[in-house]
């Protein structure tokens, strides 16, 4: 191997690790301030990358009819919850924020996906349509069971994966899609050749961490966040909404997966259950962070990409082996050094 | 509730009554789950068959096993508790590997929909049950590695799925290329759910091969193509039959023409020459799928399963006249007449079934196929 190679084999594992890093930085978030393993997050990257890949070809995707089933259950599951509290104003507030988002995302898609907007307007109405559905999965199937044990939630986590996986069978059918990038222009840097999509890729990743580092310091919301994280009852006892901090991390949990989904769309061809492989090594950079630090999960999600695009050249039968094996000297260290802390 | 129950039954016993059938066929085929763009195009075809054969009212029993083994063995088993007379599937070699087992035991005649020769291969005495209507790897392998040598082809690099699909193709390429006098210099593997190829094709790049030989299925195969092409790769390309379905021309686009691929004669049904014989059995198959499922819906997969039921619309009348629908004997009538069709034209080829050989396909089961225009084109 020369120079050359290995320049280019660790671009690719950049780029890749980068995708990787949301996917990490998001079950980070979700699983520090609800305790959910997010399983399903594999199944919001599929969807983001396919209804865009829809919208592209301007076919009206399948995942709107589900994100209008999603919201009516969710609508159904506050009533049932909140049933002894209920006032007009609160039906409305749940209404509007559970049946009429949807209904308006529905009719805006229906509007637009037949004119082929072009890229920009494709990604921002993706992003309508799949975020959502992450906030509505808490209230359907987490809110309920929210002071459960990790493991419970665990349990519902992969049937809420099944059921999305099933679904996403049905509303976008076997075959796979593939969607154009943002930008077809390439940079030359000395041997290399950088193409465009690679730019936004890791652009976006850095801007969202960013991002992310100024919601958690700075806002009122992130700092509410951060007291879940922290202690669930210490930020109940001081008059956080935990329901609420919940919903929000979800919400931001699909927001970056459906656009890790719109980013990956047009590097390779993504079908109904690709997300699950991919939400997996974001899953083992989590990990390695302890499901606690963002900046070692982002860190580590880069390494898990590299190390996957070196396997790949070297040995690609055992690549996916190599790749998971990564995972079991971080579990020794980590189970060597740490006390044993039951909850 | 407990009404609710009752009437169920009701219902489920009304049902029952009124769908008593004489012949019953049990079908475990992949619906969902990696091979679902193989078992939809194969459940729309089971929908397709005849209601009636020989003057006897045939029964259908779909079941999914998602691609999985285990699950394909449980249905297989559920299938002849119910008491069918023959099974199709599955659709992927895994899965109809692990049915043979049960097929010999309960001595049913199984027709699979997945390629691998070794689903008949050694015949033994479990195998004497065991149907295949694809074609066998080797077929396609061979018509290959000719093309290759007639193209003047010298060295060429292989890159395959990470599973029983290409560890199948890699065994056959080898000894097809051996034999032909191609040297294999590179040999990659990659998964079906990669997001990136680059590690391997550069290496495959750097080998310098004349022509790049891809043995993937369906829409994922175009992957390593598209990524050749990035790197710049100039040499012929050439692709399996797993990839003869137009969502692979969707995904694969501009980078995929001028690619060669073995097929069955029914991707280019209607550039099929008038003399063909498969040519109006495959164009009827082609225009009643269409109709039922959509213009453009075809896939060749789906015609795997159709050439089953004609396999079996063929064999049924012969049985028929020996022995019962449901007994023993029906079951090993059956199995002699399948094994003794001749001559017999089916969609992707025509079919001559002896005792050493269950598939019974011979070289006008596969054409050689280019794309051109985004469309598949006959090669002379």
């Amino acid at each position: 191997m020369d120079a050359d190679i290995a320049l280019i084999l660790l671009q690719d594992g950049v780029v890749n690790g980068a995708i990787y890093a949301l996917l990490a930085l998001s079950l980070v978030l979700v699983f520090a301030v609800t305790r959910v393993i997010l399983i399903p997050q594999g199944e919001i990257v599929a969807y983001g990358a396919l209804t865009y890949a829809a919208l592209d070809e301007g076919r009206l995707p399948g995942s709107v009819w589900l994100l209008g089933a999603l919201g009516a259950g969710a609508f159904l599951a506050g009533l049932l919850a909140e049933r002894r509290v209920l006032s007009p104003g609160g039906v409305s507030r749940l209404a509007a924020e559970t049946l009429a988002i949807p209904a308006l995302v529905a009719a805006t898609a229906l509007l637009l996906a037949p004119r082929k907007p072009g890229v920009a307007v494709d990604a921002l109405l993706t992003l309508a349509i799949v975020t959502p559905m992450a906030p509505y999965l808490y209230r359907l199937a987490f809110q309920p069971l929210a002071e459960a044990s990790v493991l419970t939630l665990l349990i519902v986590s992969i049937g809420v994966h099944l059921v999305l996986l099933g679904l996403g069978l049905v509303f976008f059918g076997p075959e796979g899609y593939r969607a154009p990038g943002f930008s077809d222009t390439r940079f030359e840097l000395g041997s290399l050749l950088i193409p465009g999509q690679a730019v936004w890729i890791v652009g976006c990743t850095l801007a969202l961490i960013a991002a992310l580092y100024l919601f958690f310091e700075h806002t009122l919301a992130g700092k509410a966040l951060r007291a879940t994280a922290v202690n669930r009852l210490g930020a109940r006892l001081v008059g956080i909404a935990t329901a609420l901090s919940g919903r929000i991390a979800f919400l931001l949990a699909g927001l970056i997966g459906t656009l890790s989904g719109i980013l990956i769309a047009p590097l390779t061809t993504v079908y109904y259950d690709s997300g699950f492989l991919i939400g997996l090594k974001g899953f083992v950079a989590a990990i390695i962070g302890g499901l606690v630090s963002y900046p070692v999960a982002a860190l580590a999600a880069v390494l898990v990409g590299c190390v996957e695009s070196l396997s790949s050249f070297y040995a690609s039968a055992f690549k996916e082996v190599i790749v998971f094996t990564v995972i079991i000297p971080v579990l020794l260290w980590r189970s060597l050094r740490s006390t044993a802390e039951e909850e | 509730m407990r009404f609710a129950i009752m009437l169920l039954t009701a219902a489920i016993l009304a049902t029952a009554g009124t769908a008593r059938a004489q012949v019953k066929i049990g079908v475990t085929i992949s619906t969902t789950g990696p091979a679902a763009s193989l078992g939809v195009p194969q459940r729309n075809s089971i929908a397709l068959m005849p209601s009636t054969v020989g003057g006897q009212t045939v029964e259908y029993r779909v079941l999914d096993d998602a691609g999985d083994s285990t699950k394909a063995v449980a249905n297989a088993r559920k299938l002849i508790d119910e008491g069918v007379d023959a099974l199709i599937g599955s659709s992927t070699t895994p899965a109809s590997l692990a049915m043979i087992d049960v097929a010999a035991e309960k001595q049913v005649p199984m027709i699979a929909l997945a390629a691998s020769s070794r689903l008949i291969e050694p015949m033994d005495a479990q195998r004497r049950w065991v149907f295949k209507t694809p074609q066998n790897d080797s077929l396609m392998a061979d018509a290959i590695a000719a093309h290759m040598e007639r193209a003047g082809v010298k060295t060429v690099g292989f890159i395959g799925f990470n599973d029983a699909y290409g560890d199948g193709w890699l065994a056959e390429a080898t000894r097809a290329f051996a034999a032909h006098g191609i040297k294999l210099v590179a040999t990659e593997r990659y998964a079906r759910a990669d997001t990136s190829v680059t590690g391997q094709v550069l290496k495959l790049v750097a080998a310098r091969p004349d022509a790049v030989l891809i043995a993937g299925a369906g829409t994922p195969a175009a992957l390593p193509q598209k990524a050749l092409h990035e790197r710049g790769y100039a040499g012929k390309y050439y692709q399996t039959h797993g990839v003869a379905n137009a969502d692979f021309l969707r995904v694969g686009g501009r980078d995929v023409e001028g690619t060669v691929l073995p097929a069955g004669p029914i991707l280019v049904a209607a550039q099929l020459p008038d003399s063909n014989p498969i040519k109006p059995v495959a164009l009827d198959y082609v225009r009643r799928y269409e109709a039922a499922n959509g213009a453009g819906s075809v896939a060749t997969f789906g015609a795997h399963a159709m050439d089953a039921g004609i396999l079996l619309q063929t064999a049924i009348p012969v049985a028929l006249r020996s022995a019962k629908p449901g007994t023993p004997e029906f079951h090993a009538a059956l199995r002699q007449a399948l094994e003794s069709s001749e001559e017999l034209v089916l969609t992707h080829g025509v079919s001559n079934m002896t005792p050493q050989d269950h598939n019974g396909f011979d070289g006008r089961a596969r054409v050689m196929v280019t794309i051109e225009g985004g469309a598949w084109k006959l090669l002379p």
